[in-house]
């Protein structure tokens, strides 16, 4: 399989899991609209080992398939077909989500607020 | 003259040409606002990620001040809006994709549909109490 057809599912794949993801959203935007201690709760949840492992997996699929989607709007557009071109891109689809992420996670650990 | 020949064996009334809307009687219409919510969850999203990332920590006042003034309250809407209909649209296509089974395709398609107004409503809900603070 090329990395094209690989890019193609995993596009799909981090969709559907983004689709559930949508809930952590809606868990932290309900728990603070609910008050301080539905809010404790939630944080609590967020910040345990579980909690940051997801929430950080749940970055890379929304990077990913932000930066995927570009790529797709490009080919919408007609350009980057050719056989350089579309490996090129979908190889800075994936370096770029994990580069992202990374930067995303040092930021958080340099903000040093739990 | 190629024209003449294609009317002659096209089958479709003369209305069902002019409306241009083929057999999905929606034309392009899915296609186009998955493209056109994607154009608009770029900017939408990097700006949810800069909010969530300022947000991480801070107590529940500090929380409910910052998702609750205006800029952050309307960007905060628009990536709901704009999220929820782009992921209904998405997992439309991925239903018909891969579920062929009459009955189960119909169920999930009403599924994603209540799935995703229920988040749509359960988000705007929560940013509008947070700006109004009712």
């Amino acid at each position: 399989m090329t990395l094209t057809m690989t890019m193609s599912i995993v596009h799909r794949i981090t969709g559907g899991a983004l689709y559930f993801g949508v809930l952590l959203m809606t868990w932290w935007l309900l728990a603070a609209a609910s008050g301080p201690a539905d809010y404790a709760s939630f944080q609590a949840a967020a910040g345990s080992w579980i909690g940051k492992l997801v929430i950080l997996l749940a970055t890379w699929a929304l990077l990913h398939h932000l930066l995927g989607g570009v790529r797709h709007l490009i080919w919408d557009l007609g350009y980057g077909f050719g056989p350089a071109e579309r490996e090129w891109l979908t190889r800075a689809t994936l370096i770029g989500s994990i580069g992202l992420t990374v930067i995303l996670l040092v930021v958080y650990l340099a903000l040093g607020r739990g | 003259m190629s024209t003449t020949q294609n009317n002659s064996q096209d089958m479709r009334t003369p209305t069902r040409r002019v409306r241009h809307l083929g057999a999905a009687h929606s034309g392009t219409r899915h296609f186009w606002h998955q493209r056109l919510t994607a154009v608009a969850a770029v900017p939408l999203t990097l700006i949810f990620i800069v909010v969530a990332m300022t947000l991480i920590g801070r107590n529940h006042a500090a929380t409910v001040q910052i998702l609750g003034s205006p800029l952050v309250a309307i960007v905060m809407m628009l990536f709901v809006l704009t999220t929820v209909y782009h992921m209904w649209l998405g997992m439309q296509v991925i239903v018909e994709d891969y579920i062929h089974h009459e009955f189960g395709k119909v169920a999930l398609i009403m599924g994603n549909t209540f799935f995703c107004i229920a988040v749509g409503v359960a988000c705007a809900f929560a940013l509008l109490k947070l700006s109004f603070g009712v």
